[in-house]
């Protein structure tokens, strides 16, 4: 595994985009921006699924209106990643927090897109509010844990 | 006027020291600065395209503002605590960073932005709320929102670069830009 990820390091995209002073802090930026956007559209179907937020609308049309947005800026989220990765690899490869936000990020990515997007497609009365609820607070720790554990591997080393 | 001797005074205090130097206080409130984004910006985001009439189209803007407003200020808010707290920890070198002033400035303009909207067209929301498209002013108003807080979010996160310090040696144009005072770092 190390092989690998050392590898990738030492690739020429890793080397090109270790070697220039900008490429870190530019995607760097492309993924904090697509972060707001991917929170945006994750709260908004969570904190309605608690009976927050958007309350009037029906939930399977909000999480329809929003999973264009979600699905863009999680592509987004996942290649400006991958640059970031390429570029510190073998750090990553050493840090507890990078494996964190990877478990959780497979995690909340099938959540997402299995559990979450069954029972926010059910039509009404299908799920109870504990079934919503309870899909809401999963869906926010998951992805709580991704940014969190995200943002402690600039901490370490 | 210069700052700077507040700064200064500031970058002196217990308070200011402890948390600079913290193990983990500094990173937990960077980290709630940062994820915050998701509640403040994201919410923002929603409404702004709205507004430019490219999502929930069916739902009225007064039902999205009405709604989302609370959480936006409270978003905002945690930002604004968790901003000036780390602003605390490291007053003269952020005082002295060309990405901080720049988003200073940006963040004066986003309020303006939002000042005018909120003071401007969003009073007659009755008559324009429901349509699919908004009227220009309201579109204005969240394409400048989207742009306004996009270089916030970035110049924000650049400030955690050294590139323009001035302890590093500047050129003219960013020695004025940053403020440097020779001897001060």
């Amino acid at each position: 595994m190390f092989d690998y990820f050392h590898a990738i390091e030492f690739s020429a995209a890793g080397q090109v985009l270790k070697n220039s002073p900008w490429a870190f802090a530019v995607t760097e930026s492309v993924h904090l921006l697509a972060l707001s956007v991917i929170g945006g559209a994750l709260l908004a179907v969570d904190l309605r699924m608690l009976g927050l937020g958007l309350r009037r609308q029906k939930i399977p049309e909000l999480a329809s209106e929003m999973q264009p947005i979600l699905v863009a800026s999680l592509i987004v989220m996942l290649l400006s990643g991958a640059v970031l990765f390429t570029s510190e690899a073998v750090k990553c490869y050493y840090s507890y927090p990078f494996w964190v936000k990877m478990s959780s990020l497979a995690l909340a990515i099938l959540f997402t897109f299995t559990v979450r997007r069954k029972v926010t497609r059910a039509e009404d009365g299908r799920i109870s509010p504990i079934g919503y609820r309870t899909v809401a607070l999963v869906s926010l720790a998951l992805w709580f844990a991704v940014g969190a554990a995200g943002r402690w591997i600039g901490f370490s080393g | 006027m210069s700052l700077l001797p507040f700064c200064q005074w500031l970058a002196e205090t217990q308070g200011s020291i402890a948390l600079h130097e913290s193990l983990y206080m500094y990173p937990l409130v960077e980290s709630a600065h940062v994820l915050t984004l998701c509640l403040f910006v994201g919410m923002s985001v929603l409404l702004d395209l709205r507004l430019l009439g490219l999502t929930m189209r069916r739902i009225p803007v007064r039902e999205i503002t009405d709604r989302l407003l609370p959480w936006m200020i409270a978003g905002f808010v945690l930002m604004v605590v968790t901003g000036v707290l780390l602003f605390y920890a490291i007053p003269i070198r952020s005082y002295q960073n060309v990405f901080f002033r720049l988003k200073m400035i940006t963040l004066v303009f986003a309020g303006l932005n939002a000042w005018t909207y909120h003071y401007g067209i969003h009073r007659k929301i009755d008559e324009w709320g429901s349509a699919v498209k908004p009227p220009t002013r309201a579109r204005m108003a969240g394409a400048m929102s989207l742009i306004l807080w996009a270089v916030i979010v970035v110049s924000g996160r650049m400030i955690a670069y050294n590139w323009f310090d001035c302890d590093l040696g500047q050129s003219a144009f960013i020695n004025w830009a940053a403020g440097c005072v020779p001897g001060v770092r």
